[in-house]
Protein backbone atom coordinates (compact mmCIF):
# COMPACT_ATOMS: atom_id res chain seq x y z
CA UNK A 1 0.00 0.00 0.00
CA UNK A 2 2.77 2.34 1.13
CA UNK A 3 6.98 2.36 0.25
CA UNK A 4 8.49 0.32 2.57
CA UNK A 5 9.71 2.47 5.39
CA UNK A 6 6.82 4.98 5.84
CA UNK A 7 5.31 4.84 8.56
CA UNK A 8 2.01 3.42 8.69
CA UNK A 9 -0.13 6.91 8.78
CA UNK A 10 1.87 8.78 6.23
CA UNK A 11 -0.63 8.62 3.86
CA UNK A 12 -2.97 10.58 5.50
CA UNK A 13 -1.04 13.52 7.27
CA UNK A 14 -0.08 14.04 3.77
CA UNK A 15 -4.12 14.81 2.48
CA UNK A 16 -3.77 17.07 5.72
CA UNK A 17 -0.92 19.27 4.52
CA UNK A 18 -2.24 21.31 1.51
CA UNK A 19 -4.90 23.08 3.36
CA UNK A 20 -2.42 23.09 6.72
CA UNK A 21 0.16 24.41 4.40
CA UNK A 22 -2.54 27.61 2.53
CA UNK A 23 -3.71 28.28 5.73
CA UNK A 24 -0.07 28.69 7.51
CA UNK A 25 1.54 30.41 4.35
CA UNK A 26 -1.56 32.67 3.40
CA UNK A 27 -3.41 33.51 6.80
CA UNK A 28 -1.60 33.04 9.93
CA UNK A 29 1.94 34.53 8.42
CA UNK A 30 -0.17 37.61 7.42
CA UNK A 31 -1.73 37.91 11.00
CA UNK A 32 1.08 37.32 12.99
CA UNK A 33 2.55 40.27 10.97
CA UNK A 34 -0.22 42.56 11.71
CA UNK A 35 0.71 41.85 15.55
CA UNK A 36 4.10 42.34 15.53
CA UNK A 37 3.86 45.37 13.58
CA UNK A 38 1.79 46.98 16.56
CA UNK A 39 4.85 46.85 18.39
CA UNK A 40 7.76 47.79 16.09
CA UNK A 41 6.44 50.54 14.47
CA UNK A 42 6.97 53.43 14.47
CA UNK A 43 9.64 51.87 17.04
CA UNK A 44 10.20 49.18 19.23
CA UNK A 45 7.84 48.55 22.11
CA UNK A 46 4.55 49.19 23.94
CA UNK A 47 4.16 52.95 22.64
CA UNK A 48 1.29 52.51 20.62
CA UNK A 49 -0.50 50.82 23.07
CA UNK A 50 0.03 53.38 25.89
CA UNK A 51 -2.22 55.76 23.51
CA UNK A 52 -5.07 53.58 24.64
CA UNK A 53 -5.25 55.09 28.05
CA UNK A 54 -3.73 58.88 26.44
CA UNK A 55 -5.44 59.70 22.83
CA UNK A 56 -9.00 60.58 23.17
CA UNK A 57 -9.96 58.75 19.18
CA UNK A 58 -9.10 55.46 20.32
CA UNK A 59 -11.25 56.16 23.51
CA UNK A 60 -14.21 57.00 21.54
CA UNK A 61 -14.01 54.55 19.38
CA UNK A 62 -13.86 51.95 21.35
CA UNK A 63 -16.56 52.98 23.66
CA UNK A 64 -18.85 53.01 20.46
CA UNK A 65 -17.89 49.98 19.25
CA UNK A 66 -18.75 48.72 22.52
CA UNK A 67 -21.93 50.16 23.09
CA UNK A 68 -22.71 49.37 19.59
CA UNK A 69 -21.83 45.78 19.71
CA UNK A 70 -23.70 45.53 22.77
CA UNK A 71 -27.01 47.42 21.99
CA UNK A 72 -27.12 45.35 18.51
CA UNK A 73 -26.75 41.72 20.91
CA UNK A 74 -29.14 42.33 23.32
CA UNK A 75 -31.65 43.42 20.24
CA UNK A 76 -30.41 40.27 17.82
CA UNK A 77 -31.21 38.00 21.09
CA UNK A 78 -34.73 39.20 21.65
CA UNK A 79 -35.50 39.44 17.74
CA UNK A 80 -33.62 35.87 17.36
CA UNK A 81 -35.38 34.28 20.39
CA UNK A 82 -39.21 34.96 19.06
CA UNK A 83 -37.86 33.36 15.80
CA UNK A 84 -36.54 30.98 17.09
CA UNK A 85 -39.32 30.13 19.14
CA UNK A 86 -41.71 30.38 16.50
CA UNK A 87 -39.89 27.86 14.10
CA UNK A 88 -39.64 25.37 17.31
CA UNK A 89 -43.31 25.45 18.05
CA UNK A 90 -44.06 25.74 13.94
CA UNK A 91 -45.59 22.64 12.04
CA UNK A 92 -43.61 20.35 9.82
CA UNK A 93 -44.60 22.31 6.99
CA UNK A 94 -44.55 26.03 8.22
CA UNK A 95 -41.00 25.29 9.65
CA UNK A 96 -39.64 24.93 5.83
CA UNK A 97 -40.84 28.78 5.71
CA UNK A 98 -39.54 29.51 8.32
CA UNK A 99 -36.20 28.16 8.37
CA UNK A 100 -36.08 30.10 4.77
CA UNK A 101 -37.03 33.27 6.25
CA UNK A 102 -33.79 33.30 8.37
CA UNK A 103 -31.77 31.34 5.73
CA UNK A 104 -31.97 33.49 2.65
CA UNK A 105 -30.75 36.83 4.37
CA UNK A 106 -27.99 34.86 6.14
CA UNK A 107 -26.91 34.65 2.61
CA UNK A 108 -27.59 37.46 1.02
CA UNK A 109 -24.95 39.96 0.21
CA UNK A 110 -24.04 41.93 2.76
CA UNK A 111 -23.66 45.11 0.66
CA UNK A 112 -27.24 44.78 -1.17
CA UNK A 113 -28.64 44.52 2.49
CA UNK A 114 -26.87 47.92 3.47
CA UNK A 115 -27.88 49.16 0.06
CA UNK A 116 -31.75 48.45 0.57
CA UNK A 117 -31.34 49.96 4.21
CA UNK A 118 -29.83 53.35 2.74
CA UNK A 119 -33.15 53.41 0.02
CA UNK A 120 -35.49 53.31 2.55
CA UNK A 121 -33.47 55.09 5.33
CA UNK A 122 -31.97 58.61 3.79
CA UNK A 123 -33.59 61.80 3.63
CA UNK A 124 -35.24 61.36 0.56
CA UNK A 125 -35.84 57.39 1.37
CA UNK A 126 -39.27 55.59 1.18
CA UNK A 127 -39.82 55.66 4.95
CA UNK A 128 -39.61 59.32 4.97
CA UNK A 129 -41.44 59.89 2.08
CA UNK A 130 -44.17 57.34 2.51
CA UNK A 131 -44.18 59.77 6.81
CA UNK A 132 -44.23 62.88 5.28
CA UNK A 133 -46.47 62.17 2.55
CA UNK A 134 -48.86 60.53 5.19
CA UNK A 135 -48.19 63.94 7.07
CA UNK A 136 -47.23 62.23 10.15
CA UNK A 137 -44.00 64.50 9.75
CA UNK A 138 -43.08 67.83 8.47
CA UNK A 139 -39.02 67.41 8.46
CA UNK A 140 -37.42 63.63 6.77
CA UNK A 141 -36.36 62.22 10.03
CA UNK A 142 -32.77 61.18 10.39
CA UNK A 143 -32.46 57.42 10.06
CA UNK A 144 -29.29 56.61 8.45
CA UNK A 145 -25.55 57.85 9.18
CA UNK A 146 -25.59 58.03 12.61
CA UNK A 147 -25.99 55.08 15.15
CA UNK A 148 -29.42 54.48 14.69
CA UNK A 149 -28.91 53.46 10.87
CA UNK A 150 -25.97 51.43 11.63
CA UNK A 151 -27.79 49.70 14.82
CA UNK A 152 -30.99 48.82 12.55
CA UNK A 153 -28.42 47.31 9.71
CA UNK A 154 -26.24 45.31 12.26
CA UNK A 155 -29.29 43.84 13.82
CA UNK A 156 -30.37 42.97 10.81
CA UNK A 157 -27.34 41.35 9.33
CA UNK A 158 -27.24 39.41 13.14
CA UNK A 159 -30.52 37.83 13.95
CA UNK A 160 -29.86 34.79 11.50
CA UNK A 161 -26.68 34.32 13.42
CA UNK A 162 -28.74 34.71 16.34
CA UNK A 163 -31.62 32.04 15.82
CA UNK A 164 -29.37 28.91 14.81
CA UNK A 165 -27.78 28.10 17.71
CA UNK A 166 -31.03 29.08 19.78
CA UNK A 167 -33.16 27.16 17.52
CA UNK A 168 -30.90 24.11 17.54
CA UNK A 169 -30.73 23.93 21.46
CA UNK A 170 -34.78 24.46 21.61
CA UNK A 171 -35.17 21.78 19.03
CA UNK A 172 -33.44 19.62 21.46
CA UNK A 173 -35.74 20.41 24.23
CA UNK A 174 -38.37 17.60 24.92
CA UNK A 175 -41.87 18.67 23.90
CA UNK A 176 -43.08 16.27 26.34
CA UNK A 177 -41.76 18.62 29.52
CA UNK A 178 -43.97 20.91 28.42
CA UNK A 179 -46.54 18.68 28.05
CA UNK A 180 -46.32 17.31 31.48
CA UNK A 181 -46.09 20.76 33.15
CA UNK A 182 -49.31 21.77 31.52
CA UNK A 183 -50.55 18.28 33.00
CA UNK A 184 -50.04 19.05 36.08
CA UNK A 185 -51.98 22.81 36.04
CA UNK A 186 -48.51 24.99 34.85
CA UNK A 187 -50.13 28.04 33.44
CA UNK A 188 -48.89 29.41 29.68
CA UNK A 189 -46.73 31.63 31.04
CA UNK A 190 -45.26 29.20 33.87
CA UNK A 191 -44.59 26.30 31.33
CA UNK A 192 -42.63 28.85 29.27
CA UNK A 193 -40.69 31.11 32.31
CA UNK A 194 -40.35 27.95 34.38
CA UNK A 195 -39.51 25.05 31.56
CA UNK A 196 -38.58 26.10 28.14
CA UNK A 197 -36.67 29.57 28.74
CA UNK A 198 -34.12 27.61 31.21
CA UNK A 199 -33.53 24.37 29.13
CA UNK A 200 -32.94 26.75 26.14
CA UNK A 201 -30.63 29.47 27.82
CA UNK A 202 -27.31 27.90 26.66
CA UNK A 203 -28.87 28.55 22.94
CA UNK A 204 -29.03 31.77 23.94
CA UNK A 205 -25.67 32.11 25.76
CA UNK A 206 -23.87 30.80 22.38
CA UNK A 207 -26.25 32.97 20.56
CA UNK A 208 -24.94 36.15 22.39
CA UNK A 209 -20.82 35.27 21.73
CA UNK A 210 -21.42 34.61 18.43
CA UNK A 211 -23.54 38.08 17.72
CA UNK A 212 -21.59 39.96 20.39
CA UNK A 213 -17.77 39.25 18.40
CA UNK A 214 -19.25 39.35 14.68
CA UNK A 215 -20.55 43.11 15.69
CA UNK A 216 -17.17 43.98 17.18
CA UNK A 217 -15.08 43.46 14.19
CA UNK A 218 -18.39 44.55 11.65
CA UNK A 219 -17.08 46.79 8.82
CA UNK A 220 -19.24 46.30 5.79
CA UNK A 221 -22.71 48.07 7.78
CA UNK A 222 -21.18 50.55 10.00
CA UNK A 223 -19.10 51.75 7.44
CA UNK A 224 -22.13 52.53 4.94
CA UNK A 225 -24.78 53.35 7.16
CA UNK A 226 -22.57 55.37 9.63
CA UNK A 227 -21.47 57.33 6.73
CA UNK A 228 -18.15 57.95 7.96
CA UNK A 229 -19.56 59.86 11.34
CA UNK A 230 -19.81 57.43 13.69
CA UNK A 231 -16.56 55.45 13.49
CA UNK A 232 -16.19 51.86 14.66
CA UNK A 233 -12.90 50.06 15.34
CA UNK A 234 -12.73 48.03 11.78
CA UNK A 235 -13.26 51.56 10.03
CA UNK A 236 -11.19 53.40 12.18
CA UNK A 237 -8.64 50.76 11.48
CA UNK A 238 -9.16 50.89 7.87
CA UNK A 239 -8.92 55.06 8.23
CA UNK A 240 -5.75 54.75 9.84
CA UNK A 241 -4.03 52.51 7.40
CA UNK A 242 -5.35 53.79 4.02
CA UNK A 243 -5.90 57.19 4.62
CA UNK A 244 -3.30 58.33 7.30
CA UNK A 245 -0.87 55.41 6.80
CA UNK A 246 -0.07 55.28 10.26
CA UNK A 247 0.50 51.45 10.67
CA UNK A 248 1.88 51.03 13.90
CA UNK A 249 -1.66 52.36 15.39
CA UNK A 250 -4.65 50.53 13.16
CA UNK A 251 -2.82 47.49 13.82
CA UNK A 252 -2.33 48.07 17.70
CA UNK A 253 -6.01 48.56 17.24
CA UNK A 254 -6.69 45.01 15.55
CA UNK A 255 -4.47 43.33 17.91
CA UNK A 256 -6.47 44.29 20.31
CA UNK A 257 -9.74 43.42 18.74
CA UNK A 258 -8.10 39.78 18.27
CA UNK A 259 -7.00 39.87 21.59
CA UNK A 260 -11.09 41.12 23.18
CA UNK A 261 -12.42 38.52 20.59
CA UNK A 262 -10.48 35.56 21.68
CA UNK A 263 -10.72 36.27 25.22
CA UNK A 264 -14.02 36.04 24.84
CA UNK A 265 -14.30 32.97 23.59
CA UNK A 266 -12.10 31.63 25.51
CA UNK A 267 -14.01 32.77 28.92
CA UNK A 268 -17.22 31.17 27.44
CA UNK A 269 -15.37 28.07 25.70
CA UNK A 270 -16.26 26.34 29.51
CA UNK A 271 -20.62 27.61 28.80
CA UNK A 272 -20.36 27.15 25.21
CA UNK A 273 -19.71 24.16 23.02
CA UNK A 274 -17.31 25.76 20.65
CA UNK A 275 -17.60 22.99 18.49
CA UNK A 276 -20.81 22.68 18.09
CA UNK A 277 -20.75 26.44 17.59
CA UNK A 278 -18.99 26.18 14.81
CA UNK A 279 -20.33 23.09 13.03
CA UNK A 280 -17.31 21.46 13.98
CA UNK A 281 -18.89 18.22 13.15
CA UNK A 282 -16.88 14.93 13.03
CA UNK B 1 -46.24 19.46 20.28
CA UNK B 2 -49.53 18.00 20.92
CA UNK B 3 -51.07 18.38 24.22
CA UNK B 4 -48.81 21.16 24.88
CA UNK B 5 -49.17 24.45 24.71
CA UNK B 6 -49.73 26.73 21.10
CA UNK B 7 -47.86 29.31 20.95
CA UNK B 8 -49.99 32.43 22.02
CA UNK B 9 -51.08 35.54 19.94
CA UNK B 10 -47.74 37.40 21.46
CA UNK B 11 -45.57 34.84 20.63
CA UNK B 12 -46.95 34.35 17.24
CA UNK B 13 -47.05 38.47 16.36
CA UNK B 14 -43.60 38.92 17.67
CA UNK B 15 -42.21 36.04 14.99
CA UNK B 16 -44.03 36.92 12.42
CA UNK B 17 -43.05 40.72 12.83
CA UNK B 18 -39.23 39.51 12.71
CA UNK B 19 -39.98 37.51 9.18
CA UNK B 20 -40.99 40.57 7.94
CA UNK B 21 -38.27 42.98 9.33
CA UNK B 22 -35.56 39.93 7.64
CA UNK B 23 -36.89 39.79 4.29
CA UNK B 24 -38.90 42.88 3.57
CA UNK B 25 -36.09 45.55 3.83
CA UNK B 26 -34.73 42.99 0.95
CA UNK B 27 -37.88 42.56 -1.43
CA UNK B 28 -37.73 46.37 -1.62
CA UNK B 29 -35.05 46.46 -3.82
CA UNK B 30 -36.96 44.77 -6.64
CA UNK B 31 -39.90 47.76 -6.92
CA UNK B 32 -37.03 50.51 -6.53
CA UNK B 33 -35.38 48.42 -9.56
CA UNK B 34 -38.51 48.61 -11.91
CA UNK B 35 -39.01 52.47 -10.37
CA UNK B 36 -39.80 55.53 -14.09
CA UNK B 37 -38.02 58.25 -11.59
CA UNK B 38 -34.11 59.21 -12.32
CA UNK B 39 -33.99 58.52 -8.50
CA UNK B 40 -33.97 55.87 -5.97
CA UNK B 41 -37.45 55.61 -5.71
CA UNK B 42 -40.71 53.42 -6.26
CA UNK B 43 -42.24 53.53 -9.50
CA UNK B 44 -44.57 56.09 -9.90
CA UNK B 45 -46.17 56.43 -13.27
CA UNK B 46 -45.56 53.01 -14.67
CA UNK B 47 -42.75 49.97 -14.77
CA UNK B 48 -39.80 50.91 -16.64
CA UNK B 49 -36.40 48.35 -17.47
CA UNK B 50 -34.42 50.90 -18.17
CA UNK B 51 -32.01 50.39 -15.33
CA UNK B 52 -31.63 46.99 -16.39
CA UNK B 53 -30.89 47.82 -19.91
CA UNK B 54 -28.16 50.30 -18.51
CA UNK B 55 -26.75 47.44 -16.31
CA UNK B 56 -26.60 44.86 -19.33
CA UNK B 57 -25.16 47.91 -21.76
CA UNK B 58 -22.22 48.60 -19.41
CA UNK B 59 -18.88 47.32 -20.17
CA UNK B 60 -17.97 48.11 -16.69
CA UNK B 61 -20.52 45.89 -14.97
CA UNK B 62 -20.23 43.59 -17.40
CA UNK B 63 -16.52 42.94 -16.32
CA UNK B 64 -16.52 43.12 -12.99
CA UNK B 65 -19.53 40.35 -13.38
CA UNK B 66 -17.20 38.35 -15.14
CA UNK B 67 -14.50 38.74 -12.87
CA UNK B 68 -16.19 37.71 -9.89
CA UNK B 69 -17.15 34.83 -11.69
CA UNK B 70 -13.48 33.79 -12.04
CA UNK B 71 -12.21 34.71 -9.05
CA UNK B 72 -15.26 32.99 -7.06
CA UNK B 73 -14.37 29.67 -8.93
CA UNK B 74 -10.90 29.61 -9.00
CA UNK B 75 -11.09 30.06 -5.32
CA UNK B 76 -13.48 27.38 -4.55
CA UNK B 77 -11.77 24.82 -6.28
CA UNK B 78 -8.36 25.95 -4.05
CA UNK B 79 -10.90 25.71 -0.85
CA UNK B 80 -12.80 22.25 -1.72
CA UNK B 81 -9.53 20.41 -3.00
CA UNK B 82 -7.70 21.66 0.39
CA UNK B 83 -10.57 21.83 2.48
CA UNK B 84 -11.68 17.82 1.88
CA UNK B 85 -8.82 16.16 1.88
CA UNK B 86 -8.26 17.64 5.36
CA UNK B 87 -11.70 16.76 6.73
CA UNK B 88 -11.65 13.38 5.66
CA UNK B 89 -7.74 13.11 7.10
CA UNK B 90 -8.83 14.66 10.19
CA UNK B 91 -11.40 12.21 10.85
CA UNK B 92 -9.58 9.39 9.94
CA UNK B 93 -6.49 10.60 12.58
CA UNK B 94 -8.76 12.34 15.12
CA UNK B 95 -5.83 12.68 17.44
CA UNK B 96 -5.17 16.04 19.87
CA UNK B 97 -2.53 17.73 17.20
CA UNK B 98 -4.93 17.28 14.37
CA UNK B 99 -8.11 18.24 16.57
CA UNK B 100 -5.88 21.93 16.72
CA UNK B 101 -5.32 21.89 13.58
CA UNK B 102 -8.93 21.95 12.90
CA UNK B 103 -9.34 24.44 15.23
CA UNK B 104 -6.76 26.34 13.07
CA UNK B 105 -8.96 26.01 10.67
CA UNK B 106 -11.82 27.58 11.85
CA UNK B 107 -9.89 30.90 12.35
CA UNK B 108 -10.99 32.55 9.28
CA UNK B 109 -14.59 32.62 10.73
CA UNK B 110 -13.63 34.26 13.83
CA UNK B 111 -10.80 36.43 13.08
CA UNK B 112 -12.41 39.66 11.54
CA UNK B 113 -11.74 40.47 7.74
CA UNK B 114 -10.35 43.94 8.62
CA UNK B 115 -7.81 42.16 10.23
CA UNK B 116 -6.44 39.83 7.35
CA UNK B 117 -6.99 42.10 4.74
CA UNK B 118 -4.42 44.92 6.63
CA UNK B 119 -2.16 42.02 6.72
CA UNK B 120 -2.20 41.05 3.33
CA UNK B 121 -2.16 44.31 2.15
CA UNK B 122 1.52 44.71 3.18
CA UNK B 123 2.41 40.23 3.17
CA UNK B 124 1.08 40.32 -0.49
CA UNK B 125 3.54 43.09 -1.38
CA UNK B 126 6.43 41.07 -0.85
CA UNK B 127 5.08 38.57 -2.82
CA UNK B 128 3.85 40.76 -5.94
CA UNK B 129 0.31 39.43 -5.19
CA UNK B 130 -1.32 42.63 -5.12
CA UNK B 131 -4.56 43.76 -7.80
CA UNK B 132 -3.35 40.53 -9.19
CA UNK B 133 -6.40 38.00 -9.39
CA UNK B 134 -4.17 35.46 -8.45
CA UNK B 135 -3.68 37.21 -5.55
CA UNK B 136 -7.63 37.51 -4.67
CA UNK B 137 -8.42 33.78 -5.16
CA UNK B 138 -5.56 32.79 -2.62
CA UNK B 139 -6.94 35.16 -0.39
CA UNK B 140 -10.60 34.00 -0.93
CA UNK B 141 -9.57 30.64 -1.31
CA UNK B 142 -7.81 30.04 2.12
CA UNK B 143 -10.75 31.94 3.66
CA UNK B 144 -13.60 29.77 2.65
CA UNK B 145 -11.37 26.44 3.58
CA UNK B 146 -13.52 26.30 6.98
CA UNK B 147 -16.75 26.17 5.24
CA UNK B 148 -15.55 23.27 3.16
CA UNK B 149 -13.99 21.70 6.44
CA UNK B 150 -17.18 22.13 8.12
CA UNK B 151 -19.82 20.85 5.42
CA UNK B 152 -17.03 17.74 4.78
CA UNK B 153 -16.99 16.98 8.30
CA UNK B 154 -20.82 17.05 9.01
CA UNK B 155 -21.15 14.37 6.28
CA UNK B 156 -18.17 12.43 7.36
CA UNK B 157 -19.90 11.62 11.11
CA UNK B 158 -22.50 9.86 9.26
CA UNK B 159 -20.12 7.82 7.55
CA UNK B 160 -19.66 4.17 8.51
CA UNK B 161 -15.76 3.81 9.33
CA UNK B 162 -16.03 -0.18 8.66
CA UNK B 163 -16.58 0.42 5.13
CA UNK B 164 -12.98 1.97 5.01
CA UNK B 165 -11.69 -0.85 6.95
CA UNK B 166 -13.16 -3.24 4.73
CA UNK B 167 -12.16 -1.34 1.40
CA UNK B 168 -8.64 -1.80 3.09
CA UNK B 169 -8.59 -5.14 3.49
CA UNK B 170 -8.68 -6.17 0.45
CA UNK B 171 -6.37 -4.29 -0.49
CA UNK B 172 -7.56 -1.10 -1.81
CA UNK B 173 -4.60 1.74 -2.31
CA UNK B 174 -5.41 5.39 -0.26
CA UNK B 175 -6.06 6.66 -3.62
CA UNK B 176 -8.58 3.77 -4.51
CA UNK B 177 -9.97 4.16 -1.01
CA UNK B 178 -10.51 8.15 -1.51
CA UNK B 179 -12.04 7.90 -5.04
CA UNK B 180 -14.15 5.07 -4.95
CA UNK B 181 -14.97 4.22 -1.17
CA UNK B 182 -15.19 8.17 0.78
CA UNK B 183 -15.65 10.83 -2.12
CA UNK B 184 -18.96 9.40 -3.64
CA UNK B 185 -20.21 8.48 -0.10
CA UNK B 186 -19.61 12.08 1.30
CA UNK B 187 -20.50 14.18 -2.11
CA UNK B 188 -23.63 15.97 -0.77
CA UNK B 189 -21.27 17.44 1.82
CA UNK B 190 -18.55 18.57 -0.51
CA UNK B 191 -20.88 20.31 -3.02
CA UNK B 192 -22.45 22.26 0.17
CA UNK B 193 -19.13 23.17 0.87
CA UNK B 194 -18.52 24.25 -2.75
CA UNK B 195 -21.55 26.32 -2.56
CA UNK B 196 -20.75 28.06 0.36
CA UNK B 197 -17.15 28.63 -0.57
CA UNK B 198 -18.39 30.19 -3.96
CA UNK B 199 -20.98 32.58 -2.23
CA UNK B 200 -18.08 34.02 -0.03
CA UNK B 201 -15.58 35.01 -2.80
CA UNK B 202 -18.41 36.12 -4.73
CA UNK B 203 -19.89 38.48 -1.69
CA UNK B 204 -16.13 39.24 -0.25
CA UNK B 205 -15.53 42.66 -0.23
CA UNK B 206 -13.05 43.52 3.04
CA UNK B 207 -10.51 41.95 1.61
CA UNK B 208 -10.36 43.09 -1.86
CA UNK B 209 -10.64 46.99 -0.67
CA UNK B 210 -6.92 46.27 0.74
CA UNK B 211 -5.49 44.04 -1.80
CA UNK B 212 -7.01 45.52 -5.03
CA UNK B 213 -6.42 48.65 -6.79
CA UNK B 214 -6.91 49.06 -10.83
CA UNK B 215 -6.84 45.80 -12.66
CA UNK B 216 -8.64 43.69 -10.58
CA UNK B 217 -12.27 45.24 -9.50
CA UNK B 218 -14.76 42.80 -8.68
CA UNK B 219 -18.81 43.26 -8.64
CA UNK B 220 -18.70 43.83 -4.94
CA UNK B 221 -15.69 46.71 -4.76
CA UNK B 222 -17.97 48.17 -7.44
CA UNK B 223 -21.41 47.79 -5.55
CA UNK B 224 -19.46 49.85 -2.98
CA UNK B 225 -18.03 52.81 -5.00
CA UNK B 226 -21.51 52.82 -6.61
CA UNK B 227 -23.02 53.19 -2.93
CA UNK B 228 -20.71 55.28 -2.23
CA UNK B 229 -20.58 58.06 -4.86
CA UNK B 230 -23.97 58.01 -7.07
CA UNK B 231 -27.08 56.26 -5.50
CA UNK B 232 -28.94 55.61 -8.86
CA UNK B 233 -31.54 52.54 -9.54
CA UNK B 234 -28.93 50.88 -11.87
CA UNK B 235 -28.10 49.83 -8.34
CA UNK B 236 -31.10 48.25 -7.34
CA UNK B 237 -30.84 46.24 -10.83
CA UNK B 238 -27.38 44.75 -9.59
CA UNK B 239 -28.81 44.17 -6.09
CA UNK B 240 -32.27 42.18 -7.38
CA UNK B 241 -29.74 39.88 -9.77
CA UNK B 242 -27.39 39.21 -6.61
CA UNK B 243 -30.38 38.16 -4.68
CA UNK B 244 -32.03 36.19 -6.86
CA UNK B 245 -28.73 34.69 -7.70
CA UNK B 246 -28.03 33.94 -4.16
CA UNK B 247 -31.76 32.44 -3.22
CA UNK B 248 -31.12 29.71 -6.69
CA UNK B 249 -27.52 28.71 -5.32
CA UNK B 250 -29.41 28.09 -1.73
CA UNK B 251 -32.19 26.30 -3.75
CA UNK B 252 -29.33 23.98 -4.88
CA UNK B 253 -28.10 23.58 -1.60
CA UNK B 254 -31.51 22.52 -0.20
CA UNK B 255 -31.77 19.92 -3.01
CA UNK B 256 -28.41 18.47 -2.33
CA UNK B 257 -28.65 17.93 1.31
CA UNK B 258 -32.77 16.59 0.36
CA UNK B 259 -30.78 14.03 -1.55
CA UNK B 260 -28.74 12.97 1.22
CA UNK B 261 -30.98 13.09 3.92
CA UNK B 262 -33.52 10.22 1.96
Amino acid sequence: MFPKGMPRNAGWWALLMPAFLLLTVFYVAPILQVLSISFTEPELGFGNYERILTNRSVQRTLMTTGRIAGITTVLALLLGYAVAYSVTMASERARRWWILCVLVPLWISVLVRAFAWVTLLRRQGLINDALMGAGVIQEPLELVWNEFGIIVGMVHYMVPYAVLPMLSTMREIDPRLMTAARGMGASRWVVFSRVFLPLSLPGVVAAAVLVFIFSLGFYVTPAILGGGKTLMVAEWISVQILDLIRWGFGTMMATVLVVTILVTLGGFSRVVNMRKLFGGGG
Amino acid sequence: MEGAYKPGWFARSTGLIVALYLVLPILIVLPVSLTDQRFLSLPRETLSLQYYRNLFSSPEWFSSILQSFWIALGSTTLAVVAGTLFAIAAWRLDRRLVNLMRALMLLPLIVPSIVYAIGLYRYFRWWDLLDRVLGVIIAHGVTAIPYVVITVSTALAAFDPRLEQAARGMGASLPQLLRWVILPRIMPGIVSGAIFAFIHSWDELVIVLFIASRDVFTLPRRIWDGINENVDPTMAAVAVLLVVFTVLLLLADLTVRKKRDS
